[in-house]
């Protein structure tokens, strides 16, 4: 129906989403350990529906789109794939699947139980998740990604309290309270779009969007919820604690994904619904505060003795990279192609890195009974497959060669001194050594002669999973060009230019 | 009808009235009461603002359901005497962040006077739809909801049943798998006994007539399903029913059914009409009203059972 | 003055008003209420858009009206999940603090 807007291939936006979407209730309604055995299997068939969605997105060079119900906007709902949509289809997929495969000997349902709270939870809200993540990356309506971000709410805030621990607890209640706060300013922003322009699609929003008082105010409500919920400084207050004392595999899947989630979402405000407008003072604000995250995470991270908040501190840290996508990849200059190329990478290096630490970091916890990093003298000896990944993890975090993180903050560099904004160097390399300083800091006493026990042996496959992702991060350095290219794919750019 | 605009500004001045007191009142308990008056008056609003559909849903839901749910929290945590006080903060900060709330709800009041005149509007679409992708439907909002915009309602379900999992997984682990807690632990007195026998049978009529109605006057799914959970919320406090547990087939095949045929009939659509979630155009309207039927019973299986909370272990009922 | 004009600035001081609530009070069942607040606040704005679009014979644009019915009901599923964490917290810890200093755990012990 070529006159709704839907491509050939827009179905499969349609299947993406509900594959994980029936296994929830499949899983909910049978119950017990089949909610397990759903989610492993329906894993690969997302991630063939990724890759497909990616091979036809590159193949027709443009969007794929889907009017739901063949029933075109303003009044219906369309979905809509393109570059950075499929490369995130992808990294969710493969980071998902990582997450299930390490946490099945953690919330295996037991032996003689017909169902636990702890499985049938965990399986539960990850494919929530992963239902979540594929509507906000393909979501082409404002208030189904509102939709959407509360189901992704409400799937992550039980898996940071799922042992039950009261300060899990508290920390579950904190990171609810913030989100709520930000879906609230995020929906008071889509009113005021719809009350001026009676459309929440996000092309036909872009077409009609002019620099008014009420697009400036909606705009601003929008991102603040939506930086509450990246745990943008000075929001971030929630996400150590929440991140740190959950589970490793829901900690890697919460610091991987659902962060990216909404930052995502303010890419599709910025990028896509507001191009036209005049952003260079929201993108020095956003570049600023980004700029602060980086240096006062990172200065966090080095004063934390826990190897799990100081891996959380990082993510505070380097979310602060990600804003600096909003100056250097601002207007049609032929540096924002390099700028956009940077963000994005910095998004994919820092998922998948980030999952491998938090991986490692739940293996060696679980192998030598704490998380101390004091007491880490000389554990590389015992669990070197672990602390290799950590430093290769590192290596990406740093942003040294090889590695994507490498790449994001080379092409950061690049932009920002083309730009002529070279003050963003500054807190790009201060980062840089930052970062250094606190994986330093976990990778010296473990390489010394210290002498440590191992409580018990760790899993082999757990130790894998964790370390193909960090060879996935550190793969990303070799990105070829059409890589940025295919990225490029469907971006609008700003007024009066193709 | 020259008294309406008192009437109106009346009305204004009451909400904001009810609104500063539950921000202000010292007693945790004060501040949940006037909630549920807060959400009653604000079914007055929507009616004053042509908007029957939604003052039910407010009613039902916004001031009902909510209503039990926090009066029922600030009981139990009333009852557990060992909450330390908390350390409230300096006037210089309540000064700070009054300003700043000022600020925003002046902004927000002034934006919204510059909102553009004429109003855009998607009413002529869905004038124009109603007879096409609308079924016939002689209520827009039910059209809105199961059809043009069905997408939405259907995660909407699906956000509901994971809501009730969260709920359910902040019991302990012992405990999966029991009952929640019972609504009230003493004998109900006769009374309540009484107007629970005499209320179910007859709200529970109200909201499957207002569930039918909805496919043309205002109602639907949703205003029924509340008014269905609240009646069975009523007989679960008169104890004349228990809470089912957590792990009961039969529950967890109401929870899902709303989402679950919204999917099946959904996923048909792409070989029966066309595309995903479109409906043949000849059967909608009762495809439609197949597909109301089981959210209204996904929704009244599930506001009671997050009312309800976690399973709890037997030693502590 | 309409009442939906009347309505709007209403809806702007609950928004306001929820807002303080939010970030001053300490106890989070009393954060809750004020997120309440400005979930209603924002719906009501919601309304007057709706009551504005009154068009082609309708008294009011369906569609802002039919997104409010959505909203409140998540909104709803949003508190239910606020209270049961708040209740097991109480009477798990015998407190219902945020404050993260009250949490950190004594020095020695470890997570997993």
């Amino acid at each position: 129906m070529a006159e709704s807007g839907t491509t050939p291939d827009g179905y499969l936006l349609v299947l993406a989403i509900l594959l994980p979407l029936a296994g929830i209730l499949l899983s909910f309604l049978i119950g017990g350990r089949y909610a397990e055995r759903v989610t492993l299997c329906s894993t690969p068939f997302g991630f063939a529906l990724a890759c497909a969605i990616a091979f036809h997105v590159g193949q027709a060079g443009k969007p794929i789109v889907y009017a739901i119900g063949g029933l075109p906007p303003p009044l219906g709902i369309a979905l809509r794939a393109d570059g950075i949509s499929a490369v995130m289809l992808i990294a969710a997929a493969v980071i998902v699947t990582a997450a299930a495969f390490y946490a099945r000997a953690k919330f295996a349902t037991p032996d003689g139980v017909r169902e636990s709270r702890g499985a049938l939870t965990f399986w539960i809200m990850l494919q929530a998740i992963w239902t979540a993540l594929t509507i906000i990356f393909v979501g082409g309506d404002l208030f189904n990604l509102y939709v959407a971000l509360e189901l992704l709410t409400f799937a992550a805030v039980p898996l940071v309290c799922i042992d039950g621990r009261p300060e899990t607890l508290a920390a579950a209640l904190r990171y609810l309270l913030f989100a709520l706060f930000g879906s609230i300013s995020y929906l008071l922003g889509v009113v005021l779009f719809y009350g001026a322009y009676a459309t929440l699609d996000i092309p036909l929003l872009a077409q009609r969007v002019q620099a008014t008082p009420v697009v400036w105010t909606a705009a601003a409500l929008m991102t603040a919820g939506l930086l509450a919920k990246t745990a943008l400084f000075p929001l971030h207050l929630w996400l150590p604690p929440a991140h740190a004392n959950a589970p490793a595999a829901a900690s890697a899947v919460l610091s991987g994904l659902v962060v990216k989630g909404s930052f995502f979402l303010v890419l599709r405000l910025w990028f896509y619904v507001l191009p036209s407008l005049p952003t260079e003072n929201v993108a020095a604000v956003l570049g600023s505060l980004g700029s602060a995250a980086i240096i006062m995470g990172s200065i966090m991270a080095l004063r934390q003795a826990r190897l799990k908040l100081l891996i959380a501190y990082s993510t505070v840290a380097q979310i602060g990279y990600l804003f600096l996508v909003f100056p250097l990849a601002a207007g049609t200059h032929t540096w924002s192609t390099i700028g956009w190329s940077a963000g994005l990478m910095q998004v994919l290096a820092h998922a998948f890195a980030k999952a491998a630490m938090f991986f490692s970091a739940g293996v060696l916890a679980e192998a030598l009974g704490h998380d101390q990093i004091a007491k880490l003298g000389g554990a590389a000896h015992v669990l070197p497959l672990t602390f290799l990944t950590i430093a290769l993890g590192g290596l990406s975090l740093m942003g040294l060669p090889p590695s994507g993180g490498f790449s994001a903050k080379w092409l950061m560099l690049q932009a920002s001194i083309a730009s002529g904004q070279w003050f963003w160097t500054l807190p790009v390399l201060g980062g840089g050594l930052l970062a250094a300083g606190y994986v330093y800091r976990i990778l010296a006493p473990a390489l010394s002669d210290g002498q440590v026990t191992l409580e018990l042996p760790p899993k082999r496959s757990q130790e894998v999973i964790a370390f193909a992702l960090t060879m996935v991060a550190l793969a990303l350095g070799f990105a070829p060009q059409t890589f940025f290219d295919f990225l490029e794919i469907g971006r609008p750019m700003a007024a009066g230019l193709p | 009808m020259s008294l309406l605009p008192y009437f109106d500004v009346g009305l204004a001045l009451l909400i904001v009235g009810v609104a500063v007191w539950i921000i202000a009142a010292r007693d945790l308990f004060a501040s949940v009461v006037s909630y549920v008056a807060y959400g009653l008056l604000l079914a007055f609003v929507w009616i004053r603002l042509y908007a029957p559909d939604v003052a039910l849903t407010e009613a039902a839901v916004g001031g009902g359901v909510t209503g039990v749910l926090l009066i029922t929290a600030g009981k139990r945590l009333g009852a557990l005497k060992s909450i330390a006080p908390e350390a409230q903060p300096g006037l210089g900060f309540k000064l700070r962040i009054g300003v700043l709330a000022a600020l925003v709800a002046a902004a927000l009041g002034a934006v919204m006077i510059m909102l553009p005149d004429p109003p855009p509007s998607l009413a002529p679409q869905a004038a124009a739809a109603a007879a096409g992708a609308g079924a016939g439907l002689g209520n827009p909002i039910t059209a809105v909801l199961i059809s043009y915009r069905s997408f939405d309602t259907m995660l909407e379900k699906i956000v509901l049943i994971l809501a009730v999992l969260a709920v359910w997984s902040v019991g302990s682990d012992k405990a999966w798998g029991n009952t929640p807690a019972p609504f009230r632990q003493s004998k109900p007195y006769a009374p309540m006994v009484f107007l629970a026998q005499m209320l179910a049978p007859i709200g529970a009529l109200i909201g499957l007539h207002i569930f039918w109605v909805g496919a043309d006057a205002p109602g639907g799914a949703f205003q029924g399903g509340a008014l269905l959970a609240a009646m069975w919320m009523v007989a679960m406090m008169a104890r004349l029913v228990e809470p089912p547990r957590v792990d009961a087939r039969w529950l967890r095949l109401a929870l899902i059914a709303g989402p679950a045929v919204f999917l099946i009939v959904g996923l048909a659509g792409e070989f029966v009409a066309g595309a995903f979630f479109a409906y043949p155009p000849g059967i909608a309207k009762p495809i439609i009203l197949i597909i109301e039927a089981f959210m209204l019973l996904s929704i009244t299986a599930s506001l009671p059972m997050l009312v309800a909370g976690p399973p709890i272990e037997r030693s502590e009922k | 003055m309409t009442p939906s004009v009347l309505a709007g600035l209403v809806g702007a001081a609950l928004v306001g008003l929820g807002l303080y609530g939010l970030i001053i009070h300490p106890h989070p069942l009393r954060k809750l209420l004020a997120f309440n607040l400005i979930g209603s606040g924002v719906f009501l704005v919601f309304g007057i858009i709706a009551r504005r679009g009154a068009a082609a014979g309708f008294a009011f644009d369906p569609v802002p009206q039919a997104l409010v019915i959505t909203g409140i009901v998540v909104a709803f599923a949003a508190s239910a999940v606020a209270v049961a964490l708040i209740l097991r917290l109480a009477a798990v810890a015998g407190s219902v603090t945020l404050d993260p200093e009250a949490w950190t755990r004594p020095k020695g012990e470890d997570a997993r």
